[in-house]
């Protein structure tokens, strides 16, 4: 399977590089165009159920009470914010090394959703822990590496905006998408590091193995239709995008003839 | 503000450049009336551009004075010339109309004058595209477009016809033709003969330090 | 007058079609305040004791980021000549593009703020005085950044010479806004607080008119 999908990638940069370009992507479109009205209908599914469940069938915590209920969000998003960023490394690795014509587009769609759900993760985190901790933001460990993610994020998307040429600028946000890949990591151990060094007040773990299981199918719930709604967005990015280069495209063959 | 306002006079007289430490002209002196052309020649280096932006009060004069004399006391040069350089002044983020509709703007130009000027240059039909994706020729007749926009009696044009291709230079002839014919000036440097009527050459080269010194 | 909102408002459409203007200074903002506990620590009571100092000083240093290409742009693309030689005083451009280079960087920081005083434990009491003070204050720093890029026009590393140039005009703006901006927060003796408002507002007046004046003539300087 493997061995196939190689070969026809490399069987497609060998064709010309105009009809490899154009192919693909209407292909896409045809394909995405049938799909979007499901993955609507999932995310839509998932995210009412899951929050009709969170709201009226979850039990309030016996410590936190009904501020336990933005967890739902919290968490939700906070997984968000790390699957984002996996597509957009997926996304790189396919557009830098089978050079796929729907890779970049696919990692610069995901960037934003990625970064949305990034700040959604860290401002459900600090309102719900005003009323744990007394204030809205801690400098904790968990919401330091996700403040860290957010400006990788945000410099990914800076860069793409800043490189006019969007060959040039995929190749060169790929390779920034890997190196902070590769960064994640040594972030997350530093900022551990740094945050044990100062010992702060005792925090409340958000998450963890400690959640009650009658919680756990909200989140999970929630937490799917939170993923395909992603998708769904992600996919109406990538339309916008192929549609945005090939009026560009227009635009100069019109300036031309 | 300015109505079409008439140049009676420019003249230069013992003008010289000095930029760096190599003086680039001396001793230079003509006057240009209304309806009248003056084409600078010489070769690079000799102060074709220099002399364009000392007009325009765009170079500071190292010595002698050049007067520009419009029909009332109270014109300056920013009320009688429009300068058109190396440059295109083309923003490539902003459509052709937006571009064009800038300068109307700036200049207190009425907005319907717009879509006249673009359709001197064969630019009508792009308007709505962003100047980015415009040709280096388009470009360039994006900026000349300005011309035809803004009514000012004396152009100072440097080398006006570089990219251009020889449609687009024969739509530049006729616009100065007409220029010429409404009283209006023209000072040019440019290496093409456009075959316009009454056009004085001045060569620059024999105001050079290589010819007095 | 229609000349000076025509470049106003061209200035302000370039700023959002192109990459590189407000948005990026206020991502420099957000990341230079949230470096700031990786140096000192996460103790809440000293982050809200350094977070009017620490948020003015993120607000200089992003408002001079995006001042590079306040004429720069225009010089490299000959529009700047065709400004100089416009009817329309070049003081009257300058103030133009000032007010612009403020609605795309200077107001996105102010009302990013906020969020950041929140980061840095400063109590909600703290945030209307902080962006009051940021509001009166933030214009002297385009326009007096203005004047430094018209200096820096045509020059190679321009981005740094003006950083050089125009960081120690700003020291006033630094005093009196952190000044009124932590009058709510600690017992100021007297009125010093309401003072400190009033003379940061009086330099951004004296640089309304330092700014435009300063900036005509540094550019006309450059062009020639």
């Amino acid at each position: 399977m493997t061995c196939r999908f190689v070969a026809l990638g490399l069987h497609q940069t060998d064709m010309a590089w105009s009809i490899h370009t154009f192919a693909n992507p209407t292909r896409f479109m045809r394909f995405s165009a049938i799909v979007l009205p499901y993955v609507w209908a999932l995310a839509g599914a998932g995210i009412g159920i899951g929050l009709y469940l969170s709201f009226f069938v979850a039990p309030p915590d016996y410590q936190q009470g009904d501020s336990v209920r933005i967890m739902f969000v919290h968490v939700p998003a906070a997984w968000l914010s790390q699957f984002g960023y996996g597509i957009m490394v997926a996304s790189s690795i396919m557009a830098l090394i089978f050079r796929h014509p729907l890779a970049d587009v696919a990692a610069k769609s995901a960037a934003p959703i990625g970064a949305v759900f990034t700040f959604l993760a860290l401002v459900a985190g600090g309102l719900w822990g005003k009323p744990m901790w007394g204030t809205y933001w801690v400098w904790d460990a968990r919401t330091t590496s996700t403040l860290v993610l957010l400006f990788i994020y945000l410099g990914y998307m800076a860069l793409w905006v800043t490189i006019e040429d969007p060959n040039r600028a995929a190749r060169v946000a790929a390779v920034l998408a890997l190196v902070g890949a590769v960064n994640l990591p040594i972030i997350r151990f530093s900022v551990d590091w740094w945050n044990t060094l100062h010992q702060p007040a005792s925090v409340f773990r958000l998450d963890g193995p400690t959640i009650h299981s009658s919680l756990l199918w909200p989140l999970f719930v929630v937490a799917i239709g939170f993923t395909f709604f992603f998708l769904g967005v992600m996919m109406v990015r990538m339309r916008a995008e192929i549609l945005r280069r090939r009026v560009r495209t227009l635009q100069m063959q019109q300036a031309a003839g | 503000m300015t109505t079409s306002e008439a140049l009676n006079t420019l003249t230069v007289t013992g003008l010289a450049c000095v930029r760096g430490e190599r003086e680039v002209f001396r001793d230079l002196s003509f006057r240009v009336g209304a309806g009248e052309m003056l084409t600078l020649v010489g070769p690079n280096g000799s102060g074709k551009s220099s002399l364009l932006r000392q007009i325009a009060g765009l170079l500071d004069i190292t010595a002698g004075e050049i007067l520009v004399e419009g029909s009332r006391d109270d014109l300056s040069v920013a009320d009688l010339a429009l300068y058109a350089g190396h440059l295109d002044a083309v923003k490539s983020p902003l459509s052709v109309i937006e571009n064009l509709g800038f300068w109307a703007q700036f200049y207190g130009v009425p907005s319907e004058k717009i879509a006249a000027a673009l359709e001197i240059f064969g630019l009508g039909h792009l308007g709505h595209l962003p100047a980015g994706v415009l040709s280096a020729g388009q470009k360039r007749r994006l900026g000349l477009a300005r011309l035809a926009l803004i009514d000012r009696p004396l152009w100072l044009l440097d080398e006006p016809t570089v990219s251009l291709d020889t449609a687009s230079i024969a739509a530049l002839v006729d616009l100065m033709q007409g220029h010429l014919q409404q009283g209006g000036a023209i000072v040019a440097a440019t290496h093409v003969d456009l075959g316009l009527d009454g056009v004085r050459p001045l060569d620059m080269g024999h105001h050079g330090r290589g010819e007095h010194g | 007058m229609s000349a000076f909102w025509a470049l106003v408002q061209r200035d302000v459409r370039l700023a959002t079609r192109v990459g590189g203007g407000g948005g990026m200074a206020v991502f420099f903002f957000l990341i230079v305040l949230s470096i700031v506990p990786f140096g000192i620590g996460p103790d809440l009571n000293l982050l809200t004791r350094i977070a009017p100092g620490m948020l003015w000083v993120a607000l200089l240093l992003s408002a001079l980021l995006t001042l590079d290409r306040l004429f720069q742009a225009d010089q490299e693309d000959g529009t700047l000549d065709l400004l100089v030689m416009a009817p329309q005083p070049l003081e009257l451009t300058v103030l133009a593009k000032a007010i612009s280079h403020w609605l795309t960087t200077g107001l996105p920081l102010v009302v990013a703020a906020p969020l950041l005083g929140l980061m840095l434990n400063l109590p909600l009491d703290g945030m209307l005085p902080l962006m009051g003070a940021m509001l009166v204050g933030s214009p002297a720093l385009s326009l007096l950044g203005a004047v430094g890029a018209a200096l820096a026009v045509g020059v190679r590393r321009g981005g740094l010479l003006i950083s050089l140039l125009v960081l120690p005009f700003y020291v006033p703006v630094l005093i009196f806004g952190v000044s009124a901006s932590r009058a709510a927060l600690v017992a100021v003796p007297g009125d010093l607080g309401g003072q400190s408002l009033l003379l940061l507002g009086a330099v951004s007046l004296a640089s309304l008119v330092v700014g435009p004046v300063g900036g005509a003539a540094a550019l006309r300087v450059a062009v020639k």
